[in-house]
């Protein structure tokens, strides 16, 4: 790989994400850890939303949907650990599970089913279409996860603690920091080789030119629900790491401000960039806690840098630093 | 069950239907014209509604009230035409998602400031308040009834005003060809702040209607805003006439749904659980009608550009 | 989130004590921007209020904004508890919020006292030594309701409440001890603003009278609307719809209204007029029910601080429990799962001049105890 200024930047990125908890650690600071643990779930969730977005042109507003599916997998799982009671006992008995290694396979294998059917059924339209039905469905699901009282409801689930890993102790805050970073750091590894992929190739040319595509007998369908598909089940995993960092999973974690706020990380860093999610979600951390000790309206502070990036600096912060070169790969 | 409340559950489905059309009108008419999404649109709805609260406080004028509604809202549209919507005409769908986003961060803090947390009063005025009786011995009240008028009246009004008159004619043009009628010498930035303030007015028009019977908050316009959505997309986005069809369906279902579905479910479940559980799926039903016609008509019922 | 620290200091001068005496902190977690935000104002201004009365040196304050969001909130106590170590945690308005953060403070050996919210399990199978309740549990209000319709004579009500888990408890608190019939029983969207489809049900349904639970923006539409509609059944509910920040909104539709409250600016004792004048000079307008839990929350830690300090647990736990402060309720007591034994009453909303406000008018239920404190095995 060349060392363009952008992957230099992407290291100093990755490496400064690492090193910033590591001396918190020193300094007997848990909670920025977890603020840099939040920045890489939330990057993680980002990492997803780009794989459809950057890669496939597909402007999903209903990501969140994929988001509380991840946290009420680990929700609906922990609770029944808890508190002894079989989620089901046909055809056999399963108590629940506080083993975060099979949370992840739920939360993956739900949102990525959920991910299946809204994509089959969105994709059938494009355009405004999809960003209008996408964010219906994830309305729905929201609407729902309130009206749950089985789980909850509105006041949402709560874990007394947090779910257990084989060989660590999650409920200390650079053990569990750990966890979400490698994961994201094995997205970010997944995420460019599956853009380098005839796959990924594939996709980008459909987002391109969809005639050219079909001349040489690939359906464009296929290839972005494909896609759809494969970043629901990331984001579906990124809300099933937050939801632990929460001990907490709500109806609010499917909102359709949450699909917002992954676009924002997303659009932050700079679209269509691998790392743009990661730059994008620890400046929106620095920024709620730094702007957020300033004012309480710093939302508005928010909205303008957000104005400006996407009227004035399409790049995002990426490419603010590292110029106007074509990233992906 | 007795007919009459069939009857006025129908009226108050119509009354809802007339106030997503007001919002959606707005909405589809700015995608059709200058092909642009605008999550923005309900934060004009806000601030329709707490004009019409700050000057109903003032003067304890309701007419006057309705009057800064509309002004402040297209004013507020035009602004924002001027200074953020109109660089946003050729970029692609996902700039304008984010740069409308931005403003309902703007939008709702800067509320929030100027005017604290705390809901704001608007009241009925006293000649339209209390019930009205109608033929068949319906109990209504008058000022919801007004508000389905006001509908009808603007949607009379719309349709004329794009069927019969010259700027209809530009905007017609406009979602036919944009780059002809630039070639026909019109001034198509005049024409675009004036469709963006004409949308704003109507959200803003909806916004103190409403306001006066619920309460005026931050935050307000965005639940509509989604029902507005969802209005445009069934009946495809860029028609006023789909606009007007979707609102109505989507009223009707909305209301009927959450009356109905409960007392459906209470045939094979107990009350209580029938309540909840009906009251459950009523809430993502019009979700629900939307998926089943996108299904049959990917571009929504009236659909043509998308 | 804006962090304001306060230094209670006494102007006076410092007592000799003071030295020795090891610091109290106190972090506060409540809602001050946002939809509800009035109530998280009420119970700081209340609170800080008790504080500044007492003026001793050595207690400390942190308040942070939670946005009435739980992720925030459980990071706020998070930081709270492993950086700023506070040794008491307060000031959670809403019950989902309560849920997320109290059982893991108190897993954490913080304690935890609730200014307003009351989940059940909190009360019954998750009740913890270090959790008190000094507002209520949440079923408290809506069974006073219920008991008062008996009383009033209503044999036919018709019910509702949004569809989440606080309105299912409402309406299960008021049919505890309501014994009439229903006419009608619904769950209502969250957040819904428009109730013409519930109004004409009313109407429809042959009801003698109307009991709700709608908080916030909810119930100000509700009532415009109800009032609009000619239908003129009498209306009850908890004081919630019908409290000091948000009864001007609601205007002249919320007159006559009658609901259920453990406090009231006209209860008589020193206390509580101490508090009503003080909180009216200081902030310029009339205290709510809230501002009033904040104020007995603060004074229940002075209390307690009198008589041990935080750091010896056991004691200081057992200074709590005994409650031996000047409630602005009159009476006030801990039951076993440290919850509030207290009268509830029944008011009326009136209009003082220009301001809308509430009286008392009855007793609804003396020395009430919640129904989940069998379950709690403390």
């Amino acid at each position: 790989m060349m060392l363009t200024r952008e992957s230099l930047l992407n290291w100093a990125m990755i490496a400064a994400l690492l090193i910033v908890p590591l001396a918190a650690w020193s300094l007997d600071e848990p909670f920025i850890i977890t603020l840099a643990t939040k920045a890489a779930i939330l990057a993680l969730a980002g990492v997803g939303l780009n794989i459809a977005l950057g890669l496939g042109g597909l402007i999903s507003l209903g990501h969140a949907a994929f988001f509380g599916i991840g946290g009420y997998a680990m929700g609906i799982l922990a609770a029944h650990a808890q508190n002894y009671d079989p989620l089901f006992e046909w055809p056999f008995l399963f108590e629940g599970s506080n083993q975060m290694p099979l949370i992840w396979l739920v939360a993956v294998v739900f949102s990525a089913l959920a991910a299946l059917v809204i994509g089959a059924l969105s994709l059938r339209t494009s355009g405004v279409y999809f960003i209008m039905i996408t964010l219906a469905f994830g309305q729905m699901l929201y609407y729902f996860a309130i009206s749950w009282s089985a789980y909850g409801g509105e006041d949402g689930l709560s874990i007394w603690v947090r779910n257990e890993f084989p060989g660590l102790n999650t409920l200390d805050p650079i053990q569990f920091f750990t966890i979400a970073y490698v994961i994201l750091c094995l997205a970010l590894v997944f995420a460019s080789r599956l853009a380098r992929s005839p796959f990924g190739l594939a996709l980008a040319a459909a987002r391109q030119n969809e005639d050219r595509v079909q001349a040489v007998g690939l359906t464009p369908f296929t290839l972005r629900l494909t896609a759809f598909v494969i970043s629901g089940a990331i984001t579906g995993l990124a809300g099933a790491l937050f939801a632990d960092l929460n001990r907490f999973v709500s109806p609010t974690m499917l909102s359709w401000h949450t699909s917002g706020e992954i676009m924002i990380f997303v659009i932050l860093g700079g679209v269509g960039r691998l790392y743009g999610p990661v730059a994008g979600a620890a400046l929106y951390i620095l920024l709620e806690h730094l702007l957020g000790g300033i004012s309480d309206y710093w939302q508005i502070f928010l909205g303008v840098l957000l104005l400006l990036i996407v009227l004035f600096a399409r790049g995002g912060l990426i490419g603010a630093i590292a110029g106007r070169e074509k990233a992906h790969g | 069950m007795t007919y009459i409340l069939v009857l006025e559950q129908i009226l108050n489905g119509l009354q809802l239907g007339m106030m997503l059309f007001l919002m959606a009108a707005g909405l589809t008419l700015v995608f059709g014209v200058m092909g642009l999404i605008n999550l923005a649109h309900g934060s004009l709805y806000m601030v329709g509604a707490f004009a019409a609260a700050a000057v109903a406080g003032w003067t304890g004028s309701f007419l006057l009230a309705l009057i800064a509604s509309l002004a402040a809202a297209a004013a507020a549209g035009a602004l924002m035409e001027l200074v953020v919507i109109r660089r946003l005409y050729r970029r692609d769908h996902l700039d304008q998602v984010l740069a409308t986003f931005a403003l309902i961060l703007i939008f709702s803090e800067g509320t929030r400031w100027l005017f604290g947390s705390f809901p704001l009063f608007l009241d009925v005025p006293s000649y339209l308040s209390g019930p009205v009786s109608l033929p068949g011995g319906i109990q209504y009240p008058l000022y919801r009834l007004t508000i389905i008028l006001i509908g009808l009246a603007v949607a009379a009004g719309l349709f004329l005003l794009i069927a019969r008159t010259r700027i209809g004619i530009q905007i017609r043009a406009g979602e036919a060809d944009r780059e002809m009628i630039a070639a026909l010498g019109v001034d198509i930035s005049k024409l675009y702040t004036v469709v963006f303030a004409l949308g704003a007015a109507l959200a803003g028009l909806a916004g103190a209607l409403v306001g006066a019977i619920q309460s005026v908050q931050v935050g307000m316009g965005e639940p509509v805003l989604i029902l507005a959505f969802v209005v445009i997309v069934i009946g495809g986005i860029g028609s006023i006439k789909g606009a007007l069809a979707g609102a109505l369906l989507v009223g009707m279902t909305d209301t009927l749904g959450g009356v109905f579905l409960p007392q459906l479910f209470a045939v094979f479940m107990d009350p209580a659980s029938a309540a909840s559980a009906g009251a459950s799926l009523a809430s993502m039903l019009i979700y629900i009608l939307m998926a089943a016609i996108l299904l049959v008509r990917p571009s929504g019922l009236y659909g043509g550009n998308a | 989130m804006k962090t304001i620290r306060m230094l209670a200091m006494a102007a006076a001068v410092p007592a000799l004590a003071a030295a020795a005496q090891a610091d109290t902190k106190i972090g506060m977690i409540t809602t001050l921007s946002g939809g509800g935000a009035g109530l998280g104002v009420d119970v700081r201004d209340g609170f800080m209020l008790a504080i500044e009365q007492d003026g001793r040196e050595g207690v400390e304050v942190v308040i942070e904004d939670d946005q009435r969001k739980p992720d925030v909130a459980v990071q706020i106590a998070d930081r709270m508890i492993q950086s700023e170590k506070v040794d008491i945690l307060t000031g959670i308005i809403w019950s989902n919020l309560a849920m997320a953060v109290v059982p893991a403070a108190t897993a954490q050996n913080v304690f935890y006292l609730s200014p307003n919210a009351g989940p059940s399990a909190l009360a019954g199978k998750r009740c913890h030594p270090n959790y008190f309740n000094v507002a209520w549990q949440n079923d408290n209000l809506h069974e006073a309701a219920g008991a008062y319709a008996n009383e009033a004579g209503l044999k036919n009500s018709f019910i509702l409440a949004p569809n989440y888990p606080a309105g299912q408890d409402a309406l299960t608190g008021y049919k505890r001890m309501y014994q009439g019939e229903l006419a009608g029983e619904i769950y209502t969207k969250l957040g819904q603003t428009d109730y013409a489809a519930e109004i004409a049900q009313i109407r429809a349904s042959g009801a003698d009278s109307v009991y709700f639970f709608l908080p916030g923006g909810m119930g100000i539409s509700f009532l415009k609307q109800y009032a609009g509609s000619g239908v003129d059944l009498p209306v009850v509910g908890p004081a919630f719809s019908f409290d000091q920040g948000i009864l001007q909104a609601v205007g002249d539709a919320a007159l006559g209204v009658k609901n259920t409250s453990q406090w009231n600016k006209d209860i008589d004792n020193e206390a509580n007029a101490e508090f009503v004048a003080s909180f009216q000079a200081k902030y310029g307008r009339l205290p709510s029910l809230y501002a009033s839990q904040g104020f007995d929350t603060a004074n229940l830690i002075l209390s307690a601080l009198d008589k041990a300090e935080v750091s010896d647990q056991d004691s200081f736990r057992a200074a709590l429990k005994a409650a031996e402060f000047a409630s602005v309720r009159g009476d006030f007591k801990f039951g076993d799962n440290h919850h509030p034994i207290q009268d509830i009453y029944v008011r009326e909303v009136i209009k003082e001049g220009d301001v809308f406000t509430n009286k008392i008018i009855a007793t609804g239920l003396s020395d009430h105890a919640d129904a989940y404190a069998g379950e709690c095995k403390m």
